[in-house]
């Protein structure tokens, strides 16, 4: 025995034991590997995947992307507040007219007229000035076409966006922006972001709270109650849920309307209609309707397996029905509790149909402006910092969370 | 029903329903002694479970009274009844330490920290646990666990404590050791227990008198011994300990003995214990243990010839299966000692055994 | 509650815009797909042009709706696969489509002299179909005396209380609050141009904010006229028309009214750009397209069909000299160039 103790292992045919248990362990790992392989990639594909485009969309300047390498060159030494030299306007001119043949000019213009207004329609007719142009100078044809070509406002636009990255986009997200003197608030009547995510945020905390308070004596009774009639209750709970979240949310949008069958009634009991559609009312309320079972069933799951014994227990300890609950039963689903309102709150983060539907101006949360920005205004930079910068808070709050109640407390059942 | 000075707890007229159809607990009159370890031993569904959680407080009797201490406490809630109960899986609250569960009680009922402190300690010591304080109850074996929800159920001193199935999770060992020192801690406290089991040696084991139920109502109320050697009824014969059976017909009756024939040969004599007139049914309890193999005349009254068919060797004894009387699962228990004789499968024996051994009770 | 659904829908549908694209179809050669916005303004378009063109032709035309979101089209070019054949487009959106590159600049031999259709209506990625515009619309059952018959009644919630509809734009909504606030219909880019005149038309608009409910699809805003949500709205002509013609008592008010055209395109990276030509050329004969206004209020741009409409429903089209007196061509050069900072000035005026 002393020998097998100081030599290594050797199994019968003189292999040491620790190189055979490696050789059949690897089958086993290639096969953990394998079951794990599609679901990997299919995650890395398509979650990983776009949310790095996404990424990279929000802070590259994706129009003007080696369309602008001369004038940025040119550039590159001005001093920012004088009107650029005959140089910088040759660059620009050439940049302008090798996009105009590839007819890649207008978006250049309109990527430089979302930071600057009216840059749109002066790009467009110096460009069609300078592409009959063989050589220059070109200064004077771009100042003889408007005057705004002598604002180094412009030109501190056309700089920036001659770079590769730009941090517009996410500047715009905070509503901030980039001014003569380095980084300034955006003027009053556009900061309008940090409003939408602390409302997103407000919406989501009280529609989460709401559904909690709902919620958490339904999913009691559910718990207690026997199983076929616990089964019946169940269904009742279950049947919005296999209800599609268009037809819930135009249901809402029926019977919140002022000639609604919500407000016939209010019409008949106290005479009077009340605006519910298009409010935060009204938002917040079917929001709370379509998010209940989310929250109800992580708890209900985790009142499932706490056994009627320990309330009776603490009963026989001397402890009232009250005093029971609070202290016995209550705590044990507070991995319920955290795991159903985590679940809602961040489902609740975006919403985009159900505000847009029943909700009014003030109630679109940040999923609106995210499709917004893509549908009508086409400026996927910005629709993607909106998105990224829900992601990251999502993801602070959630560290948070984890760090308050504990991730590993959370149960789903 | 007459209520004993020393009777602690009683049943009177106790009927429970929860259906409004059948009766679950039937007519059920019981009296518990004071310092009394009283098991209510029987099967699943026997009504047994149900008499306890009515004595906690957790049912409501459909009909009759409970008194504890001379007070009838049918509608009194069950933390207002001090009476520690041990659960069948323990119910030990997972949320809170060892030392957090046992001043659940206390905490409840306002003693001062320091009390709560010194009530813990003792309790701690005395399941032997003082070391497991800040432990939580998932941190525990299922021993552990069990002596903390025990330390807990009599950590606030109550005159009555329940235990439903309390050993029923652990393996045979822990569960006999168990058995054991509860008993110990019974004799040394001097609480009254009532104890749920289905388990009829643990019943035995631990008991001052154990009550038998069947089917809603007590078949017998007895000490351990009696319910063992005196079965006042086939099912108590059955349910206690190994039991032959036969089945026959009453032929004679005088007094302390009868006389029943079993098959067409079999004239056996018995003592009669609940048998009706000559020509009723009976059926003939005999332990295993008593049965002799080649017996000497006249030390037993009955005789037989019988067939061995299987031999089990068991250690301290061997269990011989034999046919007698056509009955083809007759058990002798045969002390492996010296002078037994050599048993073969297949070979053709004498066994015996006495009148008084052998009790004619109802036709199961 | 059909246009609810279609606002839900193409919500969805943006949302996932990157995700899903439609399968390729077996036999993309027969089959057309045409992107119009939807409601009885495509149902028109169905009855004029596209039954018609598939019966003639033995092309299968399949329909899809939008509400002018680019950024579909955007992410199905990037994609490289775009499905979309032809697509109709008012004048914003044809102009900012053919900046973007999204649209094809179109071969005028393949569709017809240009000559023969409005000049307004004659661009590089889009030829016109119809003239259309935007209106104030009302109740006639709610406003049985004293309707509201000028853009100045729109902004006065004390002759007429209760809530109105607008376009979640600002385009339009702008020119209105000036018009609104005394500024003549000639100068109102003039002063929109400036800082103080954005001023002027917010603070025009802030006085009925709280009464506005808002519309995003062009269906939406009969509907909120028709189920009472709202008293007065403004709407896109034709919808209107329609809803009369289903029997309701609304009524327009011509005052200023917003004339806007409709343009045919066919998006960069079609499959189909021989069969879209074809749909095209189809669509922008003058006899084909006289058929138009017989479903829908709108008029037709090409210079030959306009005389082959009944006078009858010719006095319901935008174009009708009664109905021309006062109103406002939309300036789109202007629209161009502010609609980014403008519609961001706008949505922070409205969340506030």
């Amino acid at each position: 025995m002393a020998v097998a103790e100081t030599l290594p292992s050797l199994t019968i045919d003189g292999v040491p034991l620790k190189v055979k248990l490696a050789r059949a362990e690897r089958s086993r790992k290639l096969k953990a590997v394998g079951l794990v392989l599609p679901l990997f990639a299919f995650v890395v594909l398509t979650f990983l995947y776009p949310i790095v485009v996404l990424a990279q969309k929000s802070i590259l300047n994706e129009e003007t992307i080696g369309r602008l390498t001369r004038t940025n060159e040119a550039l590159a030494n001005w001093d920012g507040v004088s009107v650029p030299d005959e140089a910088a306007f040759a660059a620009l001119a050439v940049d302008l007219k090798q996009a105009q043949e590839r007819r890649e000019a207008s978006e250049i213009a309109k990527r430089i007229n979302s930071e600057f207004s009216g840059a749109m329609s002066r790009f467009k007719s110096v460009t069609r000035k300078v592409a009959d142009m063989e050589s220059g100078p070109y200064k004077e044809v771009f100042l003889s076409s408007d005057e705004i070509w002598s604002d180094p406002a412009l030109w501190r636009v056309i700089r920036s966006v001659s770079n590769t990255y730009t941090p517009y986009y996410w500047l715009t997200a905070v509503d901030l922006r980039q001014g003569a003197e380095g980084l300034e608030r955006a003027p009053a009547g556009e900061a309008i972001f940090l409003d939408v995510y602390a409302r997103t945020f407000w919406i989501a905390g009280v529609v989460t709270v709401l559904t909690l308070i709902l919620g958490f004596p339904v999913a009691y009774l559910l718990a207690t109650q026997p199983a076929h009639r616990a089964n019946i209750l169940m269904i009742f709970v279950m049947l919005p849920f296999w209800t599609s979240l268009l037809v819930r949310t135009t249901a809402w949008f029926v019977l919140l309307r002022s000639e609604g069958p919500l407000n016939d009634l209010a019409e008949m009991i106290v005479n009077n209609r009340f605006e519910m559609i298009f409010t935060r009312f009204g938002t917040i309320v079917a929001m709370t309707h379509i998010q209940l079972p989310f929250t109800l069933l992580p708890i209900y799951s985790v009142m499932k397996t706490i056994p009627p014994s320990h309330v009776r227990a603490a009963r026989s300890l001397g402890a009232g029905p009250f005093h029971a609950f609070w202290k016995v039963y209550f705590p044990q689903t507070v991995p319920g509790i955290a795991a159903g309102c985590l679940l809602t709150f961040i489902l609740c983060l975006g919403y985009y149909i159900t505000p847009a539907l029943v909700g009014g101006p003030r109630d679109q949360m940040v999923s609106y402006y995210v499709a917004y920005y893509m549908n009508n205004v086409i400026n996927f930079g910005q629709a993607a910092a909106l998105g990224m910068m829900l992601l990251i808070i999502t993801m602070v709050l959630y560290w948070a969370y984890n760090r308050l109640v504990g991730i590993d407390k959370m149960k789903l059942g | 029903m007459s209520t004993s000075a020393n009777s602690f707890v009683n049943f009177i007229d106790v009927q429970k329903s929860y259906d409004g159809e059948t009766l679950v607990v039937k007519d059920l009159n019981l009296s518990i002694r004071r310092g009394e370890f009283l098991t209510l031993l029987g099967p699943s569904g026997s009504g047994k479970t149900t008499t306890l959680m009515m004595l906690a407080g957790f049912e409501v009797p459909t009909h009759g009274r409970i008194e504890l201490d001379g007070r009838e406490i049918n509608n009194l809630a069950p933390h207002k009844r001090n009476i520690g109960m041990v659960f069948q899986n323990y119910a030990l609250f997972p949320h809170m330490t060892v030392e957090e569960n046992l001043g659940f009680p206390l905490a409840v009922r306002k003693l001062p920290k320091a009390e709560i402190d010194a009530k813990i300690d003792r309790a701690l010591a005395m399941v032997q646990l003082s070391q497991m304080r800040k432990r939580r109850p998932a941190q525990l074996s299922g021993g552990q666990q069990q002596r903390v929800a025990l330390a807990r159920a009599l950590v606030f001193d109550p005159k009555l404590v329940l235990m439903d199935e309390p050993l029923g999770a652990l393996d045979k060992q822990l569960r006999e050791h168990m058995q054991i020192e509860i008993k110990h801690i019974h004799q040394s406290l001097g609480v009254t227990v009532v104890y749920v089991t289905h388990d009829q040696s643990e019943a035995l084991t631990m008991s001052d008198r154990v009550a038998v139920f069947n089917d809603g109502a007590i078949q017998q109320l007895a000490t351990p011994a009696d319910l063992y050697e005196r079965p006042q009824n086939s099912f108590v014969a059955q349910f206690i300990g190994e039991n032959n059976r036969l089945s026959g017909v009453v032929t004679e009756l005088n007094g302390s003995h009868c006389r029943v024939k079993v098959g067409e040969a079999g004239d056996i004599r018995a003592l009669p214990v609940g048998i009706g007139n000559v020509g009723a049914r009976t059926t003939l309890s005999l332990r295993p243990e008593r049965v002799r193999i080649n017996p000497t005349n006249g030390a037993c009254a009955n005789q037989f010839e019988a067939r061995v068919e299987e031999l089990i060797y068991l250690g301290d004894h061997t269990r011989a299966r034999v046919q007698v009387l056509g009955h083809a699962n007759f058990v002798v228990k045969v002390p492996n000692a010296e002078g037994v004789p050599d048993l073969k499968p297949g070979s053709t024996i004498r066994i015996g055994w006495r009148t008084e051994d052998c009790r004619a009770l109802d036709a199961f | 509650m059909k246009h609810l659904f279609t606002l839900a829908v193409s919500g969805l549908a943006a949302a996932t815009a990157f995700g899903v694209a439609d399968v390729p179809k077996a036999s993309a050669q027969d089959q057309l797909t045409i992107v119009s916005w939807g409601g009885a303004y495509q149902e028109s378009q169905r009855k004029a042009y596209y039954e018609p063109y598939m019966k003639e032709k033995g092309v299968k035309i399949v329909e899809e709706e939008y509400d002018g979101e680019l950024g579909k089209l955007q992410a199905m070019k990037d994609a490289g696969n775009v499905t979309w054949d032809v697509l109709d487009v008012d004048m914003a959106h044809a102009i900012a489509g053919c900046d973007e590159g999204l649209l094809e600049e179109l071969d005028y031999s393949r569709i017809g002299p240009k000559e023969k259709f409005l000049p307004d209506t004659v661009l590089d990625c889009a030829i016109g179909s119809i003239a259309y515009s935007t209106i104030l619309a009302y109740d006639a059952d709610v406003y049985k005396e004293n309707p509201p018959v000028a853009i100045m009644d729109l902004f006065d919630t004390a002759k007429y209380p209760g809530k109105r509809g607008l376009l979640k734009k600002p385009f339009g909504n702008l020119e209105w609050a000036l018009i609104a606030d005394g500024v003549s219909r000639e100068e109102v880019y003039d002063v929109l141009g400036t800082p103080e005149g954005v001023e002027r038309a917010f603070k025009k608009l802030d006085t009925i904010k709280k009464d506005v409910v808002w519309w995003e699809a062009g269906a939406q805003a009969p509907e909120l006229l028709a189920n009472g949500e709202v008293v007065m709205t403004s709407a896109w002509n034709g919808r209107i028309g329609n809803a009369v013609k289903e029997g309701k008592n609304f009524k327009v008010v011509w005052d200023h009214q917003e004339l806007d055209w409709d343009l045919w395109s066919i998006p960069v990276g079609t499959k189909n750009i021989d069969l879209a030509y074809d749909f095209i050329k189809f669509a922008s004969d003058p006899k084909n397209m006289s058929q138009q206004s017989k479903y829908i209020d709108y008029a037709p741009t090409h210079v030959d069909a306009i005389g082959l409409i009944d006078p009858e429903i010719a006095r319901n089209l935008p174009t009708y000299p009664e109905n021309m007196k006062t109103a406002i061509s939309l300036d789109w050069v202007f629209w161009a160039d502010n609609n980014e900072e403008l519609t961001k000035r706008f949505n922070a005026w409205l969340a506030q």
